[in-house]
C-alpha cells in the first residue's frame, strides 16, 4: 500500500467508521453527490446511500441542531462545516446545546462536527481561519486537530466513536500535502494524548496541526547549528496533554509555543500559563510563542504569507532562546 | 493575630542558622524588639529581637536545631489591635552592635546609615532563571557561589548549561578530597581520633577549594625596609595606648599602604563576573583574622577604609578582630571586602602564599618583621625588613601590574613619614 494524503486518511477513517456502525452518519453541505467541496466524502452517497450521507441547505445552526437531536436520539453524526469559518453560524447549538446537555441534563451527545480549518490557501479573512480557541474556552467539548495521516485518521475515529460533541479541526493547507505509509491494521489515536514529532534535549515546541511541520523545517535547520529541538505535537487542544509538555519542560527548560491561530487569545497563551504555573522553577528561558499577527487573515498573498508563522519567524525565535 | 518568627537571613551567603538558646519560653509576654533568642550562623552569632509585642505562645525549632534562612522558628499571639512588623529575613533585624555594653570602650558605630541598602554591588544586579535557582537550591549552591559561576547566555546570563558544567568542576573538586580523607585509604593503623568538621571548618574548606578552582592564582613576593615603622611604633606604643587605649600594632600601617596603592590600581580593587571586571569603587579592606587555638579564620571588613585616617583604621582593626575572636560581629562586618590582608608574619612566617578570598581578586600576605642585615649604599646595615607577598588572580591580572602594585605597597611602607598619621601625642 502507497503513502496517502492527509485527506485520504480522513477520508478512509470516516468510511470504516461508516462500515463498522450504523448508527453512524454525515450531514453538511456539497458532501452528498457533490462529494463535498474538498472532496473528504467523495463515493459515500455511492456507497453508503442518501440517508447517511445527507446535503443540507446552507444553514449551520440547522446542521448542528440536527445532529445534536440525532445524537441525543442514539445516532452518531458527523457533521461537516464547509469551512470552519461558517461554524460562527451555529456557535448557540454548539456552545450552549451541545457542549451543555450532558451538564444539564445527564445525556449523552456522541457527536463529531469536521471542521476544515487554516490558512496558507488564499482564501482570505472567510475562508482561513483558525478558530478553536473559542471551543477551547467552552467546557463540555472536545477539540482536536492532526497534523498527520496517521493521526489524521486516528483522531477522526476515536472523534466518531467518542460519547461526547468532538470539534475536528482538519487543516485545509496538508490535505493533499503531507502523505504518509500507514499501517494495515486499525488506527485509533486517543484524544487527549499528544505525541513527540521530535526528540531533543534543548528547547521544547509545543504545536500542533500545520504548524508541526513548519516546526519539524526548522528543528531540521537548528539542528545543524548544534540545538536539539523536541517537538510536542498536541493533537488534542482540549483536553490538551499536560503530562507530554510539562515532561518535555523538564528535560529542555527551554519553550516556543507555534500556533497558526492569532497570538492574542490564542491557546498559547494558556499552555504558556500552565507551563509558568507547574514548571516555573524548571524554566531557564521565557517562555515565548509564535502565531499569526493579530488582524484579519488578509487576501492578498503577500500579505498572507506576512501573516502566518513560518519556518524564517519560528528559527529566529528558536535562536532567540537557544541564545537567552 | 499570630506572627511568626522566621530564621533572619545574617548575610548575603548564608543558608541556615542554628538556635543557640531561646531567651523566653512559651507563656512569657514580649515586647516589640526584645531579644528573644540568639541564633548562630557560620560566622556570627545574633540575638534576634521579637518582630512583634504580645506572648510567645509557640517553639518550633528548638535549641541546637538547625533551619533554613526564612523558616518559622516561634509564634508571637499579639494583643488585639496591635500592630505587628511582619518578620522577614533580613540583616536589618538584627541589632546595631555599637559596643555600647562594654564599659570603657569609647564608642563607635561602625555601621554608617544606608550601609544595609549599600551593600552587595554586584549581587543584586544578576539575573537568574527560575531554572539556575531551583538547581541551585537543589544542589546548595550558595548565593556567593552563584556569583562565581560565569555566564554564557544573553548579557552574561548563567544558563542551565553554565550551573551544570559549575556544579561537574565542583563534584569532581569534592570527588578529591573526600578521596583524601577515605578511611579505607588514608586511615593509619594505629588508634585514631576522629574530629567532625564544624561549619566554620567545613565553610572555610569548600571556600578555599573553591577559590583556588576559580582564580588562576600567582604569588609575587617583595621585600620592604619597614626600619622607619618599626622605630615610630617603639617610641610611641605607649603613648599610643594611654592615649587611644588601644595597642600599636603593624596592622594599620599595612593597611593605610595597601589602600593608598589600591587607590592607584584600581583593578586590584575589582571582581570579574563573567566576561565582565567590575571595578569596585568603594574599597572595603578585609583584615583576616585567625581564631584562637587555630579554631577558624574570620575576615571582618573596614567599609571605606580609604575614608579613614590611620587612627581610625587602627581603632576599627583592633575592635573588629577582638569581637572577631568573640564571635560577635554583626553580619554586615563580615562582607562585601573588595581586598584582603592576612598576616602570618604573627606567628613568626617569613612567607606565605595566600588563597585569595573570593570573589575578589588580591590579597597581601604581610610576613615577619625582622632585623636583617642589609646593603644599603654599599655598605652593610642592619635594617627591620619584612617580606610582602601578594596573591592576583591571573585571570585578569598579569604579572606586570601585580608586581607594580606590591612594588607601590612597599614604597608607602618604606617612605613612612609620621607627620603623614595625623597622630599626635596630646
Amino acid at each position: 500500500m502507497g503513502a496517502i494524503t492527509y485527506i485520504q486518511a480522513i477520508s478512509d477513517g470516516l468510511r470504516e467508521e461508516m462500515r463498522r456502525d450504523d448508527s453512524v452518519f454525515l450531514l453538511g453541505e456539497d458532501i452528498g453527490i457533490y462529494g463535498g467541496a474538498f472532496k473528504v466524502t467523495k463515493g459515500f452517497i455511492e456507497e453508503f446511500g442518501p440517508e447517511r450521507v445527507i446535503d443540507t441547505p446552507l444553514a449551520e445552526s440547522a446542521i448542528i441542531g440536527v445532529s445534536i437531536g440525532a445524537a441525543l436520539m442514539g445516532l452518531r453524526p458527523v457533521a461537516e462545516m464547509q469551512f470552519a469559518d461558517f461554524i460562527s453560524c451555529a456557535f448557540n447549538q454548539v456552545v450552549n446545546n451541545a457542549a451543555k446537555i450532558h451538564y444539564r441534563w445527564g445525556a449523552s451527545v456522541p457527536m463529531t462536527i469536521r471542521c476544515p480549518s487554516g490558512g496558507g490557501v488564499h482564501g482570505g479573512p472567510y475562508h482561513s481561519q483558525n478558530n478553536e480557541a473559542w471551543f477551547f474556552h467552552t467546557p463540555g467539548l472536545k477539540v482536536v486537530a492532526p497534523s498527520t495521516p496517521y493521526d489524521a485518521k486516528g483522531l477522526i475515529k476515536s472523534a466518531v466513536r467518542d460519547p461526547n460533541p468532538v470539534l475536528y479541526f482538519e487543516h485545509k493547507f496538508l490535505y493533499r500535502r503531507i502523505k504518509e505509509e500507514l499501517p494495515e491494521e486499525e488506527i485509533i489515536v486517543p484524544i487527549g494524548e499528544g505525541d513527540i514529532k521530535r526528540e531533543g534535549r534543548d528547547i521544547t515546541i509545543v504545536t500542533y496541526g500545520s504548524m508541526v511541520h513548519v516546526s519539524l523545517e526548522a528543528a531540521e535547520t537548528l539542528a545543524n547549528e548544534g540545538i536539539e529541538c523536541e517537538i510536542v505535537d498536541l493533537r488534542s487542544i482540549l483536553p490538551f496533554d499536560k503530562a507530554m509538555i510539562l515532561d518535555s519542560v523538564r528535560k529542555t527548560n527551554r519553550v516556543l509555543i507555534v500556533h497558526e491561530d492569532v497570538l492574542t487569545g490564542g491557546i498559547g497563551g494558556e499552555i504558556s500559563a500552565v507551563i509558568s504555573e507547574e514548571a516555573f522553577e524548571q524554566l531557564d528561558a521565557p517562555i515565548m510563542r509564535i502565531a499569526s499577527i493579530d488582524t484579519p487573515v488578509p487576501y492578498s498573498p503577500p500579505l498572507e504569507e506576512f501573516f502566518l508563522p513560518n519556518k524564517e519567524k519560528v528559527i529566529n525565535a528558536l535562536r532567540k532562546l537557544a541564545a537567552y | 493575630m499570630k506572627v511568626d518568627v522566621v530564621m533572619p537571613q545574617l548575610g548575603e551567603s548564608v543558608a541556615e542558622g542554628t538556635v543557640v538558646k531561646w531567651m523566653k519560653k512559651p507563656g512569657d509576654s514580649i515586647a516589640m524588639d526584645e531579644s528573644i533568642l540568639e541564633i548562630t550562623t557560620d560566622k556570627v552569632d545574633s540575638e534576634i529581637p521579637a518582630p512583634a509585642a504580645g506572648t510567645l505562645v509557640e517553639i518550633l525549632t528548638q535549641e541546637g536545631e538547625t533551619v533554613a534562612v526564612g523558616t518559622p522558628i516561634a509564634r508571637i499571639e499579639t494583643e488585639a489591635g496591635a500592630t505587628a512588623v511582619p518578620s522577614r529575613p533580613s540583616s536589618r533585624d538584627t541589632s546595631v552592635h555599637d559596643g555600647s555594653d562594654r564599659p570603657g570602650t569609647k564608642v563607635v558605630v561602625y555601621r554608617r546609615p544606608g550601609a544595609v541598602t549599600a551593600k552587595k554591588p554586584t549581587t543584586g544586579k544578576r539575573f537568574y532563571s527560575p531554572l539556575v535557582r531551583s538547581i541551585a537550591r537543589t544542589e546548595g549552591i550558595s548565593a556567593v557561589e552563584l556569583e562565581s559561576v560565569a555566564g554564557s547566555g544573553d548579557r552574561g546570563r548563567v544558563t542551565k548549561k553554565d550551573i551544570l558544567a559549575f556544579l561537574d568542576a565542583r563534584g569532581a573538586a569534592t570527588a578529591i578530597s573526600p578521596a583524601l580523607a577515605a578511611p579505607a585509604m588514608a586511615r593509619p593503623a594505629g588508634p585514631v581520633e576522629e574530629i567532625p568538621m564544624d561549619r566554620m571548618r567545613k565553610a572555610i574548606a569548600e571556600h578555599m577549594i573553591r577559590s583556588v578552582q576559580t582564580s588562576a592564582h600567582v604569588t609575587s613576593i617583595s621585600e620592604a625596609d619597614v626600619s622607619a615603622i618599626v622605630r615610630f611604633r617603639e617610641k610611641f606604643k605607649d603613648p599610643f595606648r594611654r592615649q587611644e587605649g588601644i595597642s600599636l600594632t603593624y596592622t594599620p600601617f599595612f593597611a593605610k599602604a595597601v589602600v593608598k596603592a589600591l587607590k592607584e590600581f584600581p583593578l586590584l580593587n575589582s571582581s570579574l563576573d563573567g566576561d565582565r571586571i567590575l571595578l569596585k569603587r568603594a574599597i572595603h579592606l578585609g583584615i583576616a583574622v585567625s581564631l584562637d587555638d587555630g579554631k577558624g579564620l574570620i575576615v571582618p571588613v573596614i567599609r571605606d577604609a580609604d575614608e579613614k585616617n590611620f587612627l581610625g583604621l587602627a581603632k576599627t582593626i583592633v575592635d573588629l578582630s577582638n569581637r572577631a575572636r568573640i564571635k560577635k560581629l554583626v553580619p554586615d562586618e563580615v562582607q562585601g571586602g573588595t581586598f584582603t590582608i592576612t598576616n602570618p608574619g604573627i606567628f613568626g612566617g617569613l612567607i606565605g602564599t595566600p588563597i585569595i578570598n573570593q570573589p575578589q581578586v588580591g590579597i597581601l600576605g604581610t610576613g615577619a618583621i625582622v632585623k636583617r642585615p642589609v646593603v644599603i649604599n654599599d655598605a652593610i646595615a642592619i635594617r627591620s625588613m619584612m617580606y610582602l607577598s601578594l596573591s592576583y588572580d591571573h585571570r585578569i591580572i598579569d604579572g606586570a601590574m601585580g608586581t607594580l602594585y606590591l612594588q607601590r605597597v612597599v614604597q608607602y611602607l618604606e617612605s613612612f613619614d609620621p607627620k603623614e598619621l595625623g597622630w599626635n601625642v596630646r
